[in-house]
């Protein structure tokens, strides 16, 4: 310890996690360049699609899930690459590294942060989804934006390792996609089946076994990356 | 890092860099090719798919070799988060490439087949299909990334979380795709199962596998001392520099 320097307690993990994700949140509050680019690409997006099918054939309430999901995806990575992207000018990671707070609350933190971030854009881009495609604001519409929420915590918990990992490769962002995309699947498959059951007014209980998939995989890689998180750290 | 006898090691490596006989990979080939012989001039004819059965000889061996292969690779991986032994590292990386050639080899031939067969390129339905296709990506991803780190001690590290996670997912992708097929009623007429195979066939198809099991181990061998060889000139090119 420095003479003279007065230290304040050594936050614990869930208390750092917090600190971490206001960090990251509020440098982007002052900048919102990801944010930006991130819901003008998913509304554009949302309107770009709608001219990909044949009108006669499917109705806009049909392919509004497959849509969403898509944009959703891409919206994420836009999101997840400047998680740890923003920490390369300067070396603000050696910051946090010396911090005395623990890799899982960096991890935790920056997975908080992105999640913040997600949701913030299907704010707008589900309500953005409703008016292109003529969704009614019901219950089913309700139960789509807490599975949009369920999905993106799998999707956050994966996307934040694979983003502290990709930055120290050569191809930086170029490689998130390819790491992410495959681990995406097993969540995006279910949340998009489930998603279109219920717009398409069937029941809650046909989606329950996808949903159950779909939490599962929350709580099983939330775990799972906070455990192995350190080793992309290490130095 | 460098120690004195890795870089006596090394001069030594390229003092005697001459082109070896690779025994295994020639036995392996020619094992290959005595089972091609025979699956096409000594094997009865399929009644009902003709010739395009023929494909299965390389199909399943190759989807064999392909899953021991990348299933090595994983173990390594894992096995270098441990002992942080270099040789683990260089085994995964050598499996994972041999795995992506051979489930290229699966995922080329199986539309072929699954055309003459199921009279369909591709059945999402099918687990083996879906699992081995993702699986393609998994590894191509883990060889892109490896690809893309200089650091050796950092490029296993990051292997090794890839594929504790892979090996994570791959449960996840399973359960997925059960339930998504459990909304559709299973193909009748394009049923996506094998026919047990008569005794001649089943011999040809056993020698197929050991034929190429042997292939993927004497190419993971030759990848494996081609990492060595790489390595060592790594060494000896930082010991210049």
């Amino acid at each position: 310890m420095t003479p003279g320097v007065t230290h304040g307690p050594v936050p614990g993990t869930i208390a750092a996690a917090w600190l971490v994700a206001r960090k990251d949140l509020s440098i982007e509050f002052r900048t919102r360049t990801a944010f930006l680019s991130a819901l003008v690409f998913s509304v554009l997006g949302l309107a770009t699609f709608y001219f990909t099918w044949d009108f006669s054939i499917v109705t806009p309430a049909d392919r509004a899930p497959g849509v969403m999901w898509v944009i959703l995806t891409f919206s994420a990575l836009i999101g997840l690459q400047r998680s740890f992207g923003v920490e390369e000018h300067d070396r603000g990671i050696d910051a946090l590294l010396v911090s005395p707070i623990s890799r899982e609350a960096i991890y935790l933190g920056k997975a908080v942060g992105n999640l913040v971030f997600l949701a913030a854009v299907q704010v707008v881009a589900l309500p953005a989804l409703a008016i292109f495609y003529n969704l009614p604001f019901d219950r089913a519409f309700l139960a789509v934006a807490g599975i949009v929420l369920l999905a993106m915590i799998g999707i956050v918990a994966v996307g934040t390792l694979f983003s502290a990992m990709a930055v120290n490769t050569r191809l930086a962002e170029l490689l998130l996609p390819l790491l992410c995309l495959p681990f995406f699947v097993p969540v995006l498959i279910n949340s998009a089946q489930a998603s279109a059951r219920l717009l398409a007014g069937r029941p809650m209980a046909e989606a329950w076994p996808q949903l159950k998939i779909v939490v599962g995989f929350d709580i099983v890689f939330l775990v799972v990356c906070t455990l192995v998180f350190p080793y992309t750290l290490e130095e | 890092m460098t120690t004195i006898s890795q870089r006596a090691d090394a001069m030594a490596a390229t003092a005697d860099a001459k082109p070896v006989f690779d025994w295994l990979f020639a036995l392996a080939v020619l094992a290959v090719a005595a089972v091609y012989v025979r699956a096409i001039y000594f094997t009865p004819m399929e009644a009902r798919l003709g010739l395009a059965q023929k494909i299965y000889y390389l199909h399943v061996p190759s989807a064999i070799a392909g899953y021991l292969a990348v299933s090595t690779s994983a173990l390594m991986s894992i096995v270098y988060l441990w002992l942080r032994d270099e040789r683990s590292d260089r085994l995964a990386e050598a499996s994972a490439e041999v795995g992506l050639v051979c489930l290229t080899a699966v995922l080329t031939t199986g539309p072929l087949w699954a055309r003459a067969n199921w009279g369909t390129w591709w059945a999402w339905g099918d687990m083996r299909l879906t699992l081995t296709l993702f699986l393609w990506f998994l590894v191509a991803a883990y060889l892109v990334l490896r690809g893309a780190i200089d650091d050796v001690a950092m490029r296993g590290r990051y292997s090794a979380v890839l594929a504790i996670l892979g090996a994570v997912l791959i449960p996840f992708i399973h359960l997925s795709v059960y339930v998504f097929r459990g909304m559709h009623p299973d193909p009748i007429v394009l049923k996506p199962s094998q026919p047990s195979l008569p005794g001649e066939m089943l011999t040809t198809f056993f020698m197929g596998a050991l034929a190429f099991t042997l292939l993927c181990i004497a190419l993971i061998r030759a990848r494996y001392r081609y990492a060595v060889l790489h390595g060592r000139l790594a060494l000896l090119d930082a010991e210049r520099a």
